[in-house]
């Protein structure tokens, strides 16, 4: 079970988070004019890097906010996690 | 005659005053307080303990802790029953019953032993070349059979009568184990203030200093042991626990801890657990998780009453225990020798045999002062004695150690065997660390940490006293500064031990000429020597290969005993030196846990938390039958006298087309949402248009995923300028609303809105039915609830007596309805005076059952149809696309896929005959009899029993649906095996245009 500290409440157990896929995405504009090989790229296709990855998470059980937390894939070292508006501090 | 084999001078931790009676295979025998199950039946001369797994071989005891691995029993009996418990971690308790595993129709006399004569028809591997032919003997012979021989205990059949807990702790240093490094480690950090958790498994704390002559200061190694876990269980930053096994370790140094509470208690309390998972999260964790001893491969090496040397000595140290009385001490190394001196201690005088050439060890020099000849550069090339060992046949190695040059026949009552020690490594393995392979004690020992985890003492490889003291405090102190500012330092006590000299690189005796006994190397997977030369030969290479072929170091054991011997030999063959063969991965549990602690608390009404409406008491005093809708429980129907479920259900449907039903409608999610841009999300978030709402209005909407699937539907109402109170299908309230914070909070941060959960707040109850209006007038008098002040997709504000309440002029059965909401304590006073004020106009309540039956009579959609692959066109909502504005999910919905001509969309169905039922899931196709595969058509997705027209009614999704209305198919179920022709129809079968509603 990771330990996850939230930028707004501190260092909490995994379960009480929910995971949310890869925080690089970024949805296209609304009403913007976009092909459907773009779309379907946003919509379906997501990189599995191994190693260092920028994701999201939601502190689903606790302050029920979405923040970024970047990783490493495969040892699960969390090497910093910030707020929406914020960038890793590293 | 009982306990003849105690020892007359060893002075061990066992209580002689208190006796303890117990039973083994149905005979009655005494043990001591303190004993555990396999002390107090050596005691009494029990060594035949069980059978082996697949040869069912007669098996004994090897270890004294947590490396045994084949004295397993079946504890208990009825609904505690358990099986596969090692023999040597149970503590005597008072009527302790305890029964061989393994063995038909008894231990001594086994059916199964057959398998030993014929294990030439068992090799490594032989389930891979077996029962494969004939192909149709698999189900009926093959695997009856198999199945039957598998396995060791039986598990028992009623549910587990006693109560576990978990628990969570958090500290900064955790130290597993409690011999000299653990103490040490412990005491320095607890010293330097850290928070510290000391786990031992076993009883007694101390570890190796329970048994081995030592001084520590001007203590014994016993005496010291004690005075610091008095030390530690006085400072107020320190928990001690003892019989408490760490057994895995997981990331962010999350480990867990297995206590075992009262088993060893004859009566505990009633809320006393009898077991206790901890989850520690430790910011350090030292591993001082000792060492195990290694077994020499020998013909027969098996036998009940061979043992490892180091048990044969804790037996009689701590246990004040007899392993044997004329016993053979056969080594690699010297340690073995501390055992030989504890027999001479009591007056027995063993035959040594060491294959080394000679040792200028201390302890080799004590004991051959007694004069004790050490038979060197000799070994044990088999035994013999079926039951238990009679004799051993030892004999002389040449020059290369490779053969024997002569046998002698030598009587004798065990073998106590010592191949030198393994690091216990498992936990620093689980925690990431790459080994590295030791050399000098040619073991593998941590050496790349990935976490906060610190191997220490002999788990380190440290396997002197010395060594181990001096890591144990320097460790302790340096890790625990890393948490405090203290920086107290604590003095490292002098100690004293016996010197030892080097161990001998040879783990396997040759065979004795002409003749082939097994040499095991896995006691516990009946592998021997010949399985792992067979697996080599068939060609497997990699020892993760080879592991799995063989099964050695596999299940509960997971290797403790065998896992370097494999190694060892698999690199003799192969020429290799054993850090090429590379090792296995230690898998947790280190020990096998009890599915009573890993579940814990978490059975029966435990398992999930129970959502309940604030009128379910009122539900239960009605007779409801109830049914579980995620959490929550709602009421399904309520049945009156001797009504069938079809009966009540009809009656409850019909009740609402004809008069008037009321329904708790409380789980639906809800959702207030507010701010300036709230109109605006909600534009975004729907798929129809949202800015020109007028206050006091609901509106129904449909929400997608981005890939354009339907996620959820529900109504909305604009309670004010920026206010609005959002509604969601009952199973998927927790999904919407994380979905709109993340849109809010990620994707569209700018929008100045706020999303809350308000489910629980509000009571829901619909009142539906052509009488709804007239009830309505009544409950609420000084509301003018007309069809032209409250409209269909009306709302009002409205006070029932003092209480606020707000009514909705929203359907789901497709009657004239409302909804009305009250504070949820006030729901069931709004149902009661509902029930009340309704008996003029003949109120009903309803369930979950009628509720569906009206829905999709209406040809209404719900959880069936929006199964996460529907588009709103597949299901009949494309007057809610907006092709105004950009929502959503909207960009796929001009995909190619999905505005094909063929995609399956929304029907209804009805039986040619008018009566038969329509099961849900059915396929629909043309010919049900046509050669298969048959070409699938579409599903039914939700079946009724329509009570407007008195015949069967479902809602299909069929491949261009709209095209086949009026057209003949056949719904097939072949779970069922049930065949309906069926008539395809509109989806809106009552009331296709809605007017009754609006009414």
């Amino acid at each position: 079970m990771l330990e996850i500290k939230c930028p707004y409440c501190g260092k909490r157990s995994q379960n009480e988070f929910s995971y949310g896929g890869d925080g690089n995405i970024k949805r296209p504009a609304l009403g913007a004019e976009i092909s459907t090989k773009d779309w379907d790229d946003f919509v379906y296709f997501r990189d599995n890097p191994r190693g260092r990855h920028t994701e999201l998470w939601h502190h689903v059980s606790g302050c029920r906010q979405w923040f970024k937390a970047s990783r490493d894939t495969a040892t699960h070292e969390i090497f910093s996690t910030c707020k929406m508006n914020e960038d890793f501090n590293e | 005659m009982s306990n003849q084999y105690r020892t007359s001078n060893s002075k061990g931790l066992i209580n002689k005053e208190k006796i303890i009676n117990f039973t083994f295979n149905g005979s009655s025998y005494q043990g001591y307080e303190g004993d555990t199950l396999a002390s107090a039946l050596i005691a009494n001369g029990v060594h035949l303990i069980g059978r082996s797994f697949k040869y069912h071989r007669p098996r004994g005891f090897l270890g004294v802790g947590v490396e045994e691995p084949n004295a397993m029993v079946q504890l208990h009996e009825g609904d505690r029953s358990e099986p596969n418990i090692m023999a040597t971690e149970v503590e005597l308790v008072e009527g302790l019953k305890a029964k061989s595993q393994n063995c038909w129709p008894s231990v001594k006399f086994d059916i199964g032993e057959i398998n030993n004569l014929l294990n030439r028809f068992f090799p490594a591997g032989f389930y891979y070349k077996t029962f494969m032919w004939p192909k149709s003997f698999w189900f009926k012979v093959y695997e009856p059979i198999i199945r039957k021989a598998a396995g060791m205990g039986v598990a028992p059949l009623s549910p587990d009568p006693d109560r576990y807990e978990h628990n969570y702790e958090h500290c900064d240093v955790l130290v597993v184990g409690s011999g000299p490094s653990g103490l040490s480690s412990a005491l320095a950090a607890a010293k330097n203030g850290a928070r510290v958790i000391l786990a031992e498994d076993k009883a007694h704390f101390g570890g190796s200093l329970l048994n081995d002559d030592v001084t520590i200061g001007n203590m014994s190694g016993r005496e010291w042991a004690s005075d610091v876990i008095s030390q530690l269980k006085s400072m107020p930053n320190v928990v001690v626990k003892n019989r408490s096994q760490v057994f895995g370790y997981y990331d962010h140094n999350m480990t867990v801890m297995f206590e075992r509470v009262s088993d060893h208690i004859e009566n505990p309390s009633k809320y006393t657990p009898r077991q206790r998972l901890h989850y520690i999260r430790a910011g350090e964790v030292i591993v001082s998780t000792g060492s195990i001893e290694r077994p020499i491969s020998f013909g027969n090496n098996d036998r009940p009453g061979i043992f490892l040397s180091s048990a044969a000595r804790e037996y009689m140290k701590v246990y004040e225990t007899l392993v044997g009385k004329k016993p053979i001490i056969f080594t690699n190394n010297d340690s073995a020798y501390a055992t030989a001196l504890e027999f001479l201690r009591n007056d027995i005088k063993p035959i040594i045999v060491d294959t080394r050439d000679s040792s200028e060890g201390q302890l080799v020099k004590e004991v051959q002062g007694h004069g004790i000849a050490v038979r060197f550069n000799s070994g044990v090339a088999n035994t013999k004695g079926h039951l238990k060992i009679k004799s051993a046949t030892i004999g002389t190695l040449d020059g290369q150690k490779e053969n024997f040059i002569s046998l002698e026949e030598v009587e004798c009552d065990c073998i106590c065997m010592s191949g030198g020690w393994t690091p216990t490594v498992h936990l620093s393995s689980q925690a990431g660390n790459k080994l590295k392979f030791n050399e000098d004690i040619d073991a593998y020992v941590p050496d790349k940490k990935r976490q906060k985890e610190t191997a220490i003492g002999s788990a380190n490889g440290a396997f002197t006293l010395n060594q181990s003291l001096a890591e144990g405090f320097q460790v302790g102190f340096e890790l625990s500064n890393k948490f405090t500012s203290n920086n107290i330092k604590t003095d490292v006590p002098t100690s004293n031990e016996p010197d030892q000299k080097p161990h001998e690189k040879l783990w396997c005796m040759p065979l004795p000429n002409g003749q082939k006994p097994k040499r095991f190397i896995d006691f516990q997977n009946d592998v021997a020597v010949s399985d792992v030369e067979l697996a080599l030969r068939e060609g497997f290479r990699s020892i993760e290969h080879v592991k799995r072929y063989t099964t050695l170091g596999m299940a509960g054991d997971q290797g403790k005993t065998s896992n370097l011997n494999g190694l060892q030999y698999v690199s003799n063959i192969e020429k290799k030196i054993v850090p090429e063969v590379g090792h296995t991965t230690f898998r947790p549990p280190y020990t096998p846990v009890t599915i009573g602690t890993i579940v814990g608390r978490e059975v029966g009404n435990h398992y999930l938390p129970t959502r309940k409406t604030p009128i379910h008491t009122w539900h239960e005093e009605h007779n409801a039958v109830f049914v579980a809708v995620g959490l929550w429980v709602r009421p399904r129907y309520y049945p009156r006298g001797t009504e069938t479920m079809n009966d009540a259900v009809n009656r409850e449907a019909a009740n609402v087309r004809k008069n008037v039903g009321i329904c708790d409608v409380t789980t639906l999610g809800k959702i207030d949402i507010k701010g300036p841009d709230a109109p605006e999300f909600l534009n975004r978030v729907y798929t129809n248009a949202w800015l020109k709402l007028p206050v006091g209005k609901a509106r129904y909407g449909v929400m997608l995923r981005e890939d354009g699937m339907v996620f959820d539907d529900g109504t909305t109402s604009r309670l004010s300028e920026n206010h609005f109170h959002m509604t969601t299908t009952t199973a998927q309230a927790a999904n919407v609303l994380s979905h709109l914070e993340y849109y809010l909070q990620v994707v569209w941060p700018d929008l100045d809105v706020n999303v809350l959960s308000t489910t629980e707040q509000w009571a829901g109850i619909a009142i539906a039915g052509p009488k709804s209006r007239e009830l309505l007038a009544k409950l609420f008098p000084s509301i003018d609830v007309s069809n032209e002040s409250l409209p269909f997709m009306g709302l009002v504000d409205a006070k029932l007596g003092d209480i606020p309440a707000r009514i909705y002029r929203i359907s789901f059965s497709g009657e004239l309805a409302y909804e009305v909401n009250v504070e949820s304590n006030y729901g069931l006073h709004l149902w009661k005076k509902i029930m009340e004020t309704g008996s003029e106009f003949g109120v009903q309540p309803y369930g979950t059952e009628a509720l569906a039956t009206l829905r999709i009579e209406m040809g209404h959609v719900a959880g069936p149809e929006l199964d996460g692959r529907t588009i709103p066109y597949d299901i009949g909502l494309n007057g809610m696309v907006s092709q105004n504005k950009d929502f959503i999910g909207k960009r796929s919905l001009s995909k190619d896929a999905f505005i094909s001509e063929d995609r399956q969309t929304i029907v209804g169905l009805v039986p040619v005959d008018k009566k038969s039922k329509i099961p849900e899931g059915s396929h629909l196709v043309v010919d049900d009899k046509a050669p298969t595969p048959i070409p699938k058509l579409g599903h039914v997705s939700s079946s009724c029993w329509s009570v407007e027209y008195n015949n069967p009614f479902s809602i299909a999704i069929l491949k261009d649906g709209k095209k086949q209305i009026g057209k003949k198919l056949i719904a097939v179920c072949p779970l069922k095996d049930i065949s309906v022709p069926v008539e395809v129809v509109s989806s809106h079968y009552v009331d296709p245009k809605g007017e009754r509603v609006r009414s």
